[in-house]
């Protein structure tokens, strides 16, 4: 297998207010694949992913991306090179369109109508949301927009925070599907943060297993079925589901 | 007016101050606090002026709006704890608008360049700038709060830290310069404006005091855009470093 790194991490370190959010993490996130991140709240999980994206610093080591060191890149052009899905799947108020049309209006670009259908048929979304208020959309309806809206910037890399954690499972299955699909269509490197063992075993080609900022195991999916470390049996028999 | 006559205001002190006890409201010890101040701070500005206005010297004059400006700047940065520079910003805001207003009342010949109408009015100037700076960075500091998701948004989106912080900027600003237009929207009707009440007491024509008044509200409302516009613009770029990370928040 030809595995080629999307991201690179070396010596990673991230410190707020004088606590450890991730210590000494080493890896690669490789091109084309999914990655699960597993582990415990607190784990440091979503911290790696705002810094892959830019929106944070590392105190100390460094990240590359494709090979090249993260603060080479252009801010605003590393950020829709790696995009990023955030948990809270936050939504302007204002309509389907311009929360879909956001990552365009922002380089001064125009998003046109079918564009925008197609990105929304991309997501499983019905062209008839397109001018309804967005704020009034599902809790599903409002991940998959916020996934499409992500989408509009064509990342190489996208980012996904916990993005199932408040569906029902149908809505669950339909994400999955729609995550399979564009990584499979697309060629999109995903990380998927989730604390849905099952999801992470059917999902992944890679999984790292975070604990208190520091990483425990990594590896493909056989890392979830068991471990000699101590701290990754306890999670997994405590997390698993 | 004399002191013994003066002196029987102090009714309007003890009628709150009786209340305040009786209703368990615990202000009587800020209730001597303000009165004291107020007395001592009038008489000593008082004496001051007196002695600025026999002078009519411009280093005076300089030196009280210097004074007016380095109060009003302490008392407002409080509001921006936390923020890079904010001591310097306020300062550069408040002497921005004295500069402005003065500088067409002055050099169109508005008003005299006497320290009658100078100070006076830099006092209504750089003070009401200094509330608008107040109410600016507490209503930016809210809305930054209220909406870090979509500030965050933007930013992982690809925007800029303008852009991420523009509607936010936008509303604080209207925000703090809507008080200033709806005052003036009913003035006149609901309350006679402090300066052309006083004019009036002091026994100058109502329609000279009218006058003024109306160059007052005029300057007020390019001093209430003035201090908001330049303030917002000075302080947005400061919450985010050279990688549009965010970096400080408005603190409480």
């Amino acid at each position: 297998m030809n595995l080629e790194p999307a991201i690179e991490l070396r010596d990673l370190c991230f410190t707020a207010k004088e606590r450890r959010i991730l210590h000494n993490l080493n890896g690669i996130f490789y091109k084309g694949k999914i990655t699960t991140l597993v582990g415990p709240s607190g784990a440091g999980k979503t911290t790696l992913l705002k810094m892959c994206n830019g929106l944070l610093a590392p105190t100390s080591g460094d990240i590359f991306i494709g090979n090249q060191p993260i603060q080479e890149y252009e801010p605003t052009t590393l950020r829709r090179k790696v995009g990023i899905a955030l948990q809270s799947a936050p939504i302007l108020r204002s309509s389907v369109y311009e929360n879909l049309a956001l990552p365009r209006t922002l380089q001064g670009e125009h998003l046109t109508e079918e564009e925008a259908v197609s990105a929304l048929e991309n997501v499983q979304l019905d062209a008839s949301f397109l001018h309804r208020e967005a704020t009034e959309l599902s809790g599903g309806q409002k991940q998959r927009l916020s996934i499409a809206r992500t989408l509009i910037n064509k990342s190489d890399i996208l980012l996904l925070d916990e993005i199932t954690s408040a569906l029902d499972p149908t809505s669950v299955k339909e994400i999955e599907e729609l995550i399979l699909k564009i990584n499979r269509k697309y060629g999109v490197t995903i990380i998927w943060i989730t604390h849905n063992l099952r999801q992470a075993r059917i999902l992944s080609d890679f999984t790292w297993i975070l604990h208190s900022g520091e990483l425990l195991a990594s590896g493909d999916v056989s890392i979830l079925e068991g471990s000699d470390i101590p701290a990754v049996q306890q999670f997994l028999n405590g997390g698993a589901r | 007016m004399t002191y013994g006559t003066l002196s029987l205001t102090l009714i309007f002190i003890f009628i709150p101050f009786v209340l305040s006890k009786s209703l368990k409201l615990g202000l009587e010890k800020d209730i001597t606090i303000a009165t004291i101040r107020s007395v001592v701070q009038l008489l000593a500005i008082g004496y001051v002026l007196h002695f600025i206005f026999e002078t009519d010297s411009f280093v005076y004059i300089l030196l009280m709006v210097l004074f007016m400006i380095i109060v009003a700047t302490l008392n407002a940065r409080k509001k921006g704890i936390g923020i890079p520079g904010i001591t310097v910003k306020i300062a550069v805001t408040l002497i921005t608008v004295e500069l402005v207003t003065q500088g067409v009342l002055l050099g169109l010949g508005i008003i005299p360049a006497t320290a009658q109408y100078i100070i006076p009015i830099s006092g209504m100037m750089i003070g009401n700038a200094m509330v608008l700076s107040v109410l600016f960075l507490n209503r930016f500091r809210a809305e930054l709060e209220a909406n870090e998701n979509e500030t965050e948004l933007i930013l992982s989106l690809g925007g800029t830290p303008k852009q991420a912080v523009h509607r936010h900027l936008m509303s604080a600003i209207k925000a703090s310069m809507i008080p200033t237009i709806e005052s003036q929207k009913t003035i006149g009707l609901v309350q006679l404006p402090g300066m052309m009440s006083g004019q009036i007491i002091g026994g100058a024509d109502p329609i000279q005091a009218v006058q003024f008044q109306i160059l007052i509200i005029f300057a007020l409302l390019t001093c209430a855009t003035l201090a908001s516009v330049i303030l917002g613009f000075l302080v947005y770029p400061t919450l985010f470093n050279e990688r549009m990370q965010r970096i400080a928040v408005l603190r409480k």
